[in-house]
């Protein structure tokens, strides 16, 4: 059985390429689904990647978040769709009321470019169910806004339910420097989440990035991609 | 044609690194007494017609669901205001 999962082209994506690359390489049916698309072409499940989608006018993702496709996609997740929003994606899901909370612009205002460890605090959601919980990872982060916020209620309550999906625990590659365990701010460490069903995960890293060490730090990112096409396989 | 103008401001609990940033930027300027910067965002909007109580609600819902994000931030609608 083949599984197909979709990357949606936002103007201003910019890593659906390597996203539309992880899935083939998880060994899945890439499929490319445009913003306008009024279908989602019969995908198993949706990753919205990241980049600058509409140029980060007015809040990141406020304005790709009424896009057509966006509306079918929240629907569907609304009834189980599998999705993974990365970076831009994240900030979709928030925008979109998919995820709690929002990423707004990091403590110290840098652009933070890093290999950075992440510990994997839920190995049960729709991709992350490959990994062993607790394990410690390295995943590229590279964001401006990525400083997830929410209120105290809020973290407490993801905190209690075990859907704070990603932790950062510092960076590891020699070359990033100052080594920060959380790399902008992000209030309890958080970098990622899911909602209560577990099919939406949302990540600031880019697994996308880490599939090969040729060209990224690790393999890493690699089992995001294996874990929903086993999760699919199993449904 | 009437404006109605949306202001739409961090919550005050929400860290501001940019007006932090101004802050920082005004000390070095040398410009003492302030002691808080908050940095928002304005919305000068040109309504068709005038600013009915059916077109100051639209704009309020545009305002809540577009204009600001509620997690993090409050706004205000003035008509007339430039």
């Amino acid at each position: 059985m083949t599984v197909s999962v979709g990357v949606v082209t936002f103007p201003g994506s910019l890593d659906d390429r390597d996203a539309l690359r992880a899935i083939a390489a998880a060994g899945a049916e890439p499929i490319s689904l445009w913003h306008k698309d009024p279908s989602l072409h019969g995908v198993d499940a949706v990753v919205l990647p990241g980049g600058f989608s509409y140029g980060d006018y007015l809040r990141c993702g406020a304005i790709a978040r009424f896009s057509p496709v966006m509306d079918l996609i929240i629907a569907g997740a609304r009834d189980g769709l599998p999705v993974l929003g990365i970076c831009n994606g994240f900030q979709v899901l928030c925008e979109a009321h998919l995820l709690p909370g929002a990423l707004m612009r990091n403590a110290r205002l840098h652009f933070t470019c890093v290999d950075q460890a992440l510990s994997i605090e839920n190995a049960e959601t729709a991709w992350t169910n490959g990994y062993a919980q607790g394990s410690r990872v390295v995943i590229p982060i590279k964001n401006g806004e990525g400083r997830f916020v929410a209120s105290s209620s809020t973290l407490d309550q993801l905190e209690a339910e075990g859907r704070v999906v990603a932790r950062y625990v510092g960076a590891s590659a020699p070359h990033t420097s100052p080594a920060r365990a959380n790399p902008n701010g992000s209030m309890r460490d958080i970098a990622g989440i899911t909602n209560e069903r577990g099919n939406v995960v949302g990540l600031m890293p880019h697994p996308e990035h880490a599939i090969d060490p040729l060209t990224g730090p690790s393999s890493d990112g690699l089992t995001f991609f294996t874990s929903i096409v086993k999760a699919l396989i199993a449904a | 044609m009437t404006r109605v103008v949306v202001d739409v401001m961090l919550k005050p609990e929400i860290l501001d690194p940019q007006g932090q940033a101004i802050l920082g930027a005004l000390g070095r300027l040398g410009r003492s007494g302030v002691a808080s910067v908050r940095q928002g965002k304005h919305f000068e909007i040109e309504l068709d017609g005038e600013a009915d109580p059916a077109a100051l609600a639209q704009v309020e819902e545009l305002a809540a669901n577009f204009l600001s994000n509620p997690v993090i931030e409050d706004f205000i609608v003035t008509v007339g205001a430039s």
